[in-house]
Parts: C-alpha cells; sequence; structure tokens
C-alpha cells in the first residue's frame, strides 16, 4: 500500500554518551510505526544536518544531557536554514533548565521533553505536528 | 540533477512510498541510468558490513570516484516501524559532498532488500554516483535479491559466525562474486577462508570462468579493504570484457519487468473486484468449500469475460 | 538454619494460615495489584518464611562480618569503628571554580573529594579542541593540562586527603598529572591515596565514554594497576562500576553480574601480565548504584560481596583475605531523579542512601535534589550531604552490623541475587567472555531491553512515579540554579595557550614521541606519560599519541 511513512532522525549531538533516553525514544518511535535513522554518539551539527538532508526526515530529535544545548541546537537550527530545509520538525530533550526552554522556542525548537516525559507524549506531538505539517496547516 | 542531494533525497522518498510522481520522475532518469557500478554488500548480522561498506567508500574516494550507498534495515513487522542504524559505521564520511548515504526500510519485503531499493539505486546512478554499494538486512536465508540488483556481490563472513561448511549459508556460491574474510584478525579467520576454498573447489572451477575471490579483511584498521576493493573492480571488467554484464543485465531488466507486471496485473485485478468479492472467495476456500488454485483461477477468468 | 521438623510444621501452619486468616482478609480486602514487582521488575511474594531460606547455611552463607565470604561486611565493626566517607561528587567550570567548591564541602565536614571533569576531559580533548566546542565546564571541571590540576589542588594537601576521580578512557593521563601535581606539593607517591574510575568494560557496555579499541585500553589499565601496585600502594587504581550500567537502564541483578563480570576480566587480564593476585587485588575497589527498591538494593550489596569473595579465592586462587573484600562506592541513582517537583528528590535520595549503608558501602555520593534539571547548586548539594549525616548520626542505623540479617525476605533476595548473576556469568561465558559479548552486543541489548520496559511500566501507569504519572503538580521552580562563571572558557583557553606557550616545547616533543614509541611497543606506559605530563603536554596532546597508535573505537548499535 502506498503510503507517507513518517521518517525522523534521532541524534546524540555533543560529547556526552548518555543514550539511554535517545534509544527509549527511537524505540517508542519504531513501535508507533515510524523509520527511525539513529546516527548514534557524538554527531556535529554538521553531521546532523547532512543526515537530515539526505535522509529526508519529517523531523530531527535530539537528545544533550551535558549542557552544552545552548551552543548545539542553535547550531542545528542555523545549519537546517541554511540548507534551506526549514521546514523539518526539530524537537529536543535531555537535561535542559526551564530557564533556556524560552529562547530554544524563539529559534524554532518545537518542542522540549524534559525527564519523566512519557514516550507516548512525544509520539503523539511528532504525529501531530507532521500530520499538521502535511496537511499545509500553519504551525502554531 | 547532480549535485542536489536535497531534491535526490526527496526523489528517493517519493519512490519509497510508490508516489505516482516518482513514476514520471523514474522514467526521465532512465535513459541516464546504467553508468554505476553497482555493488551488493551481504553478509549475517554482526560480519561488519556497514564498517567494510564504510572502508570501501573511503578507498573509492581516495580514487576520486563519487560513492552512493543504500543502507537496508529490516521493518518490525509488529508496527510496521523501523531503526535504520547503518549510519554508525559510517560516520567518518560525513562532509563529504562525493558521499550519500540513504538508510532504508525493509517495508515488508522479505529478500533483505526493500522493494524500492532498485529504484533508489538508479536515482543515484543517474544522479551521477560512479559506484553505488547497496548495503543488505543479511539476515536469514540466501539473499538472491541482492545478486539480481547489483553487478557485484560481496559476501561478508566473519570467524565465529560459522567456520564449518554447514554453518556457511547455502546458496552463497550461487550469489557470491566475491568474499570477504571480515575481522581476519580473531582467532578462526584462516578456517573460516579454508572452509570457503574447499567449497569452492568442490563446485568445481571451470576454464574462463570467475572464481570467487576470498580476501581477509579487518574492516576496523580498514586492512585487507583496497585490495578487496580492487578485487570489485577486477570482477567488473571480467563482466564487461566477457559480455556477461549485457546479459546480466538483460536478465535483470527481465525480472524487474516480470515482478513490475506481477504487480500492475494483481494491482489491476484487486481494483477490478466487485466490493467484497475477494473476501467471498476467502471465506469459501477458508471453509475448505473451495480450493484457492480454483479461486485464483476464477478470479482472473472473471476478469477476462 | 532450620531442621526438617521444624520447616514441616512451619509449611504446615502457613497452609492453615492461608486457609483460614488470608482467605478471609483477602474476601474483605483484596490486595491492590495482582503481581507486586521490585524496580527491577522481579516478582516480590506476599510474605517471606524460613522455608523461603531453607537451604541457608548461618555459617556458610551469612556468617561473620569481616570474615569469608563477607555477607555482613567487610570490616568485623563496620560504622562503630568509622563511618562511611562521605564523598560529594563536584566539580565545574574551571579548576579554580572548582577548588573553591571543594573547600567549601572539606569546611561542611566532607571526609573525601570527589572530582567529576568535563565532558572535553572525559574524551581526552583540551578545551580549545573543535570537539570540545559547547561542552567546556558544563559536567565538570576541565583539566587540560598540569597547569590545572594544580590549580584544582591549591591549597588542599593532597597527602592527607583522599581523591577520588571519575575519569576512564584517558585516566592514566589525568591518575599521572594527580601524581605530579601532589609531587610539586612535597608528598611521595606512596602517600597518596585516592581513586581513579578507570573501568573502560563499562563504557563500553553503558556509558559510551570510550576512546580507543577494547584491547589498548585494557592494556593501558593493566599499565596503572601493575604502575599502582609497584608505586602508588594506597591507591584504588580501579574502580569497577555498575552505576552507569544501571543509569543506562539496567536491572540490579544485571547490574551487579555484569560489574563482577567485568572485575573478573580486570583479573585475569592482570594475571595474564604475570602480576600477583594477591598483589593488586586488594586495591580493586567498586562502584553501585543505589535505586528506589530499597531491599532488592540491600540484597544486591550483601550478593556482590559474597560472590567476589568466592570467586577471588575459589576460582583465582588469592590467599590474602583482602582480596576476597569487595569494597565499594555507591552513588544514590541519577536516573531515579524528577524534574518533576524536585524537592521529591530528597526523600529519594535519602531512601537510596539508606539502602547504601544498610548494605554496607564503604563511601557514597548523595544526588542534589536539582541534578534532573541541572548542575546542581551549593543549597542542594549542601541537604544531599546533610541527609548522609542525618543517617550516620540520627537514624541509629549504624549501631549494629549488617541489621537486616536473617530477615526471611532480604536472604531470599539476596539468594535470588546470587543466583541471577551466576545465571548471567554462564551467559557471557557462553559468547566467550566479556569482550566477545560486548562486540556482540549483548550488555547493550539486554539493557536496552530493560530501559525499555521500565519505561513503558511508567508510560502506562503500572508503575507509579511520584509528581511524574501521578500526584502530578503544575508549580512554579523554586530552586536556585548554579550560575557558572561567563568568562570562565575564555581564561581557561587563554591559560591554556600560556602553557602551550611557556613550556619547554622541545622537551614535549622529545616525551611525547617516547611516548609514542612505548606505546607501540609493550612496556608499561605510566613512567612515559607521567614524564610527558611534567614536561606540560596537554592532556589532548598525549591521547592524540593513543588515537594515532591505538586507533579509535566506534560502538556497534543494538537496541
Amino acid at each position: 500500500m502506498p503510503e507517507e511513512k513518517i521518517r525522523i532522525l534521532i541524534a546524540k549531538p555533543g560529547l556526552d554518551g548518555h543514550d539511554r533516553g535517545a534509544k527509549v525514544i527511537a524505540r517508542a518511535l519504531r513501535d508507533a510505526g515510524m523509520e527511525v535513522i539513529y546516527t548514534g554518539l557524538r554527531q556535529t551539527p554538521e553531521m546532523i544536518v547532512e543526515a537530515a538532508l539526505q535522509e529526508d526526515v519529517d523531523a530531527i530529535g535530539l537528545s544533550i544531557l551535558s549542557g552544552a544545548h545552548m551552543t548545539l541546537f542553535p547550531r542545528v537550527i542555523q545549519l537546517l536554514k541554511e540548507k534551506g530545509l526549514d521546514d523539518v520538525l526539530v524537537f529536543g530533550g535531555g537535561i535542559i533548565p526551564d530557564q533556556d526552554v524560552p529562547e530554544l522556542k524563539r529559534l524554532g525548537v518545537r518542542g522540549i521533553f524534559g525527564p519523566g516525559t512519557s514516550t507516548d507524549t512525544i509520539v503523539e506531538f511528532v504525529r501531530e505536528e507532521i500530520r499538521r505539517h502535511r496537511a499545509g496547516e500553519p504551525r502554531q | 540533477m547532480a549535485g542536489d542531494a536535497r531534491a535526490l533525497a526527496r526523489l528517493i522518498s517519493l519512490v519509497e512510498d510508490e508516489d505516482p510522481s516518482a513514476r514520471a520522475a523514474l522514467a526521465i532518469l532512465y535513459p541516464r541510468t546504467g553508468r554505476a557500478h553497482l555493488v551488493g554488500i551481504t553478509g549475517a548480522p554482526g560480519t561488519g558490513k556497514s564498517t567494510l561498506v564504510n572502508e570501501m567508500a573511503k578507498v573509492y574516494r581516495r580514487r576520486e570516484l563519487t560513492v552512493g550507498i543504500v543502507a537496508v534495515d529490516p521493518t518490525s513487522p509488529f508496527s510496521g516501524g523501523a531503526i535504520l542504524g547503518d549510519r554508525v559505521r559510517m560516520r567518518e564520511l560525513a562532509g563529504d559532498p562525493g558521499i550519500f548515504i540513504r538508510s532504508m526500510a525493509t517495508r515488508g519485503s522479505l529478500g533483505g532488500l526493500a522493494r524500492a531499493t532498485s529504484d533508489a539505486v538508479k536515482v543515484l546512478d543517474a544522479a551521477g554516483y560512479d559506484r553505488v554499494l547497496i548495503e543488505t538486512v543479511g539476515a536469514g536465508q540466501a539473499e538472491v535479491d541482492i545478486a539480481k540488483t547489483a553487478h557485484t556481490t560481496i559476501v561478508v563472513e566473519a570467524p565465529g559466525f560459522g567456520d564449518d561448511i554447514q554453518a556457511i549459508k547455502a546458496g552463497i556460491l550461487e550469489i557470491a562474486d566475491v568474499f570477504a574474510v571480515n575481522k581476519a584478525d580473531r582467532e578462526g579467520a584462516d578456517s573460516t577462508v579454508t572452509a570457503l576454498e574447499m567449497m569452492l573447489d568442490l563446485n568445481g572451477t571451470q576454464v574462463g570462468r570467475w572464481r570467487p575471490p576470498i580476501i581477509k579483511t579487518v574492516a576496523i584498521r580498514g586492512d585487507g579493504v583496497p585490495d578487496l576493493v580492487d578485487r570489485v573492480e577486477a570482477h567488473y571488467d571480467h563482466l564487461r570484457d566477457s559480455g556477461l554484464l549485457a546479459r546480466k543485465e538483460e536478465e535483470r531488466v527481465r525480472d524487474e519487468l516480470v515482478a513490475l507486471l506481477q504487480h500492475e496485473l494483481t494491482q489491476a485485478l484487486l481494483a477490478s473486484l466487485r466490493p467484497g468479492e475477494l473476501d467471498e472467495w476467502v471465506r469459501r476456500v477458508a471453509r475448505r468449500e473451495a480450493d484457492p488454485y480454483a479461486a485464483a483461477q476464477s478470479l482472473v477468468h472473471r476478469r477476462s469475460r | 538454619m532450620f531442621d526438617r521438623k521444624e520447616l514441616e510444621r512451619i509449611e504446615a501452619d502457613r497452609r492453615r494460615w492461608e486457609d483460614t486468616t488470608l482467605k478471609e482478609s483477602l474476601k474483605r480486602l483484596p490486595e491492590c495489584r495482582e503481581k507486586f514487582i521490585t524496580v527491577s521488575g522481579e516478582p516480590v511474594q506476599r510474605l517471606y518464611t524460613p522455608a523461603d531460606i531453607a537451604g541457608v547455611d548461618f555459617n556458610r552463607d551469612i556468617g561473620w562480618p569481616g570474615e569469608f565470604p563477607f555477607t555482613r561486611g567487610v570490616h568485623p565493626t563496620m560504622y562503630r569503628s568509622r563511618p562511611w566517607t562521605m564523598r560529594m561528587f563536584a566539580g565545574f567550570g574551571t579548576a579554580e571554580e572548582t577548588n573553591a567548591r571543594f573547600k567549601y564541602l572539606l569546611k561542611h565536614g566532607e571526609t573525601g573529594l570527589s572530582v567529576a571533569f568535563d565532558m572535553p576531559t572525559l574524551y581526552g580533548y583540551d578545551t580549545d579542541a573543535p570537539e570540545a566546542a559547547g561542552e567546556f565546564g558544563k559536567c565538570g571541571v576541565a583539566v587540560s593540562s598540569l597547569a590545572d590540576m594544580e590549580i584544582l589542588f591549591d591549597g588542599i594537601p593532597m597527602g592527607e586527603i583522599t581523591t577520588s576521580m571519575t575519569i576512564n578512557a584517558p585516566a592514566a593521563v589525568i591518575w599521572a598529572m594527580y601524581l605530579v601535581a601532589a609531587e610539586k606539593q612535597g608528598w611521595k607517591m606512596e602517600q597518596l591515596g585516592g581513586t581513579i574510575q578507570n573501568d573502560i568494560l563499562k563504557e563500553y557496555i553503558a556509558q559510551k565514554e570510550f576512546l580507543f579499541p577494547p584491547k589498548p585500553s585494557m592494556r593501558l589499565i593493566v599499565d596503572t594497576i601493575e604502575f599502582g601496585s609497584k608505586h602508588v600502594p594506597k591507591w584504588n587504581t580501579i574502580s569497577i562500576s555498575g552505576y552507569h550500567i544501571r543509569e543506562a537502564g539496567a536491572t540490579a541483578a544485571q547490574e551487579l553480574a555484569f560489574t563482577l563480570a567485568d572485575g573478573m576480566t580486570y583479573v585475569e587480564w592482570a594475571m595474564q601480565r604475570g602480576l600477583d593476585v594477591d598483589e593488586f587485588a586488594p586495591r580493586l575497589s567498586f562502584f553501585f548504584n543505589a535505586h528506589m527498591d530499597f531491599f532488592e538494593e540491600i540484597a544486591k550489596y550483601r550478593a556482590a560481596r559474597r560472590i567476589w569473595a568466592k570467586v577471588m579465592r575459589d576460582k583465582f586462587g588469592a590467599k590474602n583475605p583482602r582480596s576476597w573484600w569487595l569494597r565499594f562506592h555507591t552513588q544514590t541513582a541519577g536516573c531515579s531523579l524528577t524534574a518533576q517537583q524536585p524537592e521529591n528528590n530528597i526523600v529519594r535520595t535519602a531512601l537510596e542512601a539508606l539502602s547504601a549503608v544498610l548494605g554496607g558501602t564503604q563511601s557514597l555520593h548523595t544526588n542534589s535534589m536539582d541534578e534532573a534539571l541541572a548542575l546542581p547548586s551549593e543549597k542542594a548539594v549542601t541537604i544531599a550531604l546533610r541527609t548522609q549525616q542525618i543517617i550516620a548520626h540520627e537514624s541509629g542505623v549504624v549501631n549494629t552490623v549488617d541489621p537486616l540479617a536473617g530477615s526471611f525476605f532480604v536472604e531470599a533476595l539476596t539468594n535470588r541475587m546470587e543466583e541471577e548473576a551466576n545465571r548471567y556469568f554462564r551467559e557471557i561465558e557462553a559468547l566467550g567472555g566479556v569482550l566477545p559479548a560486548i562486540e556482540k552486543g549483548y550488555f547493550q541489548r539486554q539493557i536496552a531491553e530493560s530501559a525499555y520496559r521500565y519505561q513503558r511500566e511508567i508510560d502506562t501507569k503500572s508503575r507509579v512515579v511520584v509528581g511524574v504519572n501521578e500526584y502530578v503538580a503544575e508549580e512554579p521552580l523554586e530552586i536556585p540554579l548554579l550560575e557558572m562563571d561567563r568568562e570562565g572558557e575564555r581564561r581557561q583557553i587563554a591559560r591554556l595557550q600560556r602553557v602551550r606557550a611557556e613550556r619547554n616545547n622541545e622537551a614535549v616533543s622529545q616525551k611525547l614521541a617516547a611516548l609514542e614509541e612505548a606505546a607501540r611497543g609493550t612496556q608499561n606506559l605510566m613512567p612515559f606519560i607521567i614524564e610527558a605530563v611534567r614536561e606540560y603536554a596537554t592532556l589532548g596532546e598525549i591521547c592524540d599519541v593513543f588515537r594515532k597508535v591505538f586507533g579509535e573505537y566506534r560502538e556497534p548499535v543494538y537496541f
């Protein structure tokens, strides 16, 4: 049956090796029927954006626990813009203090999911955002 | 199209999603295909296929050849989703515009490739990549699909993944053009080589026929990979010089055409049925009121009436 | 512990109780859940009786503290003679900032230092390496050269305190910096005490902060073990760690089994080097997690001691009783902390810390309530330290040794832990040992499976986490978060560049060349590293030598 699968990149930028969350999310998204491109640890923003482009993904999920999020997220967003990939949904998780969230959202990170977020919440978020995008509805 | 990686990526998605617009695009691209050397890499999980692909791509790049890579991973039969993790081993290729990597899920296809793999390969071929490396799922039975899609098929073995003849999968002789015994720094590598040699000997060698070479590699260090690439190139030369390339291409086109016909005719037939007609037959066959052969015959002839 | 007659009588009585009292009660008051399970997903019975520990032989299995098999503790008097070391993991920003935090903690009654390094340091990069962008000082202190180490311990008498350093892939280099910095303070190597984590196997298994492939990494570790046993006898040259395995999602039994299997692998490698087991084994130490399931954790620590004692004596033929000891550090579970209602984390940490104490830990780190949000603030760290002090001085649990011994439940759980661990040992053995099992993704798969199961339990609310999936409240957060010196990175890079400009660069090149040659051979690398460090060769430069000679490891990915 022809169908438009959701393809999603899960990446761990920066140096920290705590991939528990990234892997749990990757599995949950797979179990929700999505195709998850998992690129592993120590990804630079350049590598992430290149993979997103070649894999033609609908969304990028980044997991950062090292505290480098205020450097890495903006860089990824900037590179996406440069490559004309502005329409790719970007969301993130990890240890991200509340005070940094408004700035990240302003930059274009659509969802920030801290510890304790249920995987169902993230799956729903991704589905709804992509449904909206594909239907041509504006992002809120 | 070459150079616009974004368009390339998008087109592969359309092909995967069986989007009607993909067909038109493929038709336009078709005359520009047939230039790339298509290399299949298959072998059991854990033999190091992705790392080998990574190292091969590096060797090709040093020889100033561009490389497209299609890496296939299985779709979960339960959810329809997939985790595609082959890029992890290919991180060193990042940032090189002469390389394009695409991960694909099998989406229900059983042969170790996705149904759309050969079309994705055509897209990369038409985009001008000199070599296209196709990494299969590598699970279970001998993967005949890859031998049909690729010009040269590398079968990867590793010590500890079955060192004796019995353990080496039946049917690989038919598909292997080159053997790579990877992780060759491990104990048992030589006995894996010996087992393969014996198998080739038992199969008999005819003069002028290609005998698959067996190359020892340690992909993680790149050892043996230039030699492997040399042999892969030599195989292509052999195909071309012996006229086999043209024959193989015809065989491939025939298979492709037959497969397309099957697909088209089935779709057309199913579309022509009354709503519920198929279900009726299903129920009757399930209740043993009809046999499946008669049911199929009846459905086909019903249409031609 | 019970004769057969008595057990039969108890069994009969149990059946009577079930048919009468229990049956009546269940009619009126059914149980809330069909299944009761531990945090690890293991079933727990309604009631434990002597029948559940029928096979236990008091002397053989429980025995006496300070004696084989050490189920009750490695010291005869435990905390009555010496409380555990309260060791708070600390480090952020520049060496100056962390030095100040160390002094603060020592002033407030901390009894040992524990250094957290930042990500670039953990990966063997200098602060100004491109790979380090955005990571400076975020998860710990940056130490790029001996100059940083000297500042980190400025005004702290290195021969009088003990220091634990959480460093793995580049552990040999950081340890060398510590040794040279202490030497410059005027201490001799024999006087220095502390621990380097230096456990690379758990990096491949769980934490993923590896640099080189397994074999050269193991060589570096055996080099430090050998060097330590000859020259720094009071130093624990390895802390075999289950903590990170657990944080990655393993169950208690997996944490226990994988850690001890790692331990055995180090012993095997050191013995293959020709070291006498009794020479190095007393310096092996362990590091476990304290998760939320109180009794399961206590059983885990007790089983760990018993298994290790047997392994060291019977498998490796160690003769010195000290070689049989499993001494361990504990940290409360970071993964049990919640970002929601963070004050609740104080209570979680207290319960976890209590289980570690009841399990006989030698040292303890208690997490701060805000660690699911950011690096801990001073206030949060102080409360965490006070938690330990309250357990030590107010709760009374230190008054007797191994207070839970003889509990039908705890002894039965201890036995089950041991059986589970043995089952995992057999599986690992069947795969050819720890290194082949890593390459085949065995551990990674087991852990990913457990992590996913646990997350699904929370998602489906079959497991309640207060404030996360039940008792949820939207409250504004009132936790003061740590502010770091924004100029720190710039100052650190300036210092690094000054070091590179002012040192004897010819000597540095020579020492690095000598190190490279030694790395290609089989000599112990510690003396070469120390020589390079002394000339202020940087961490990145030394690790580049290793990267060149050994290559870099790429992870296999398993879900």
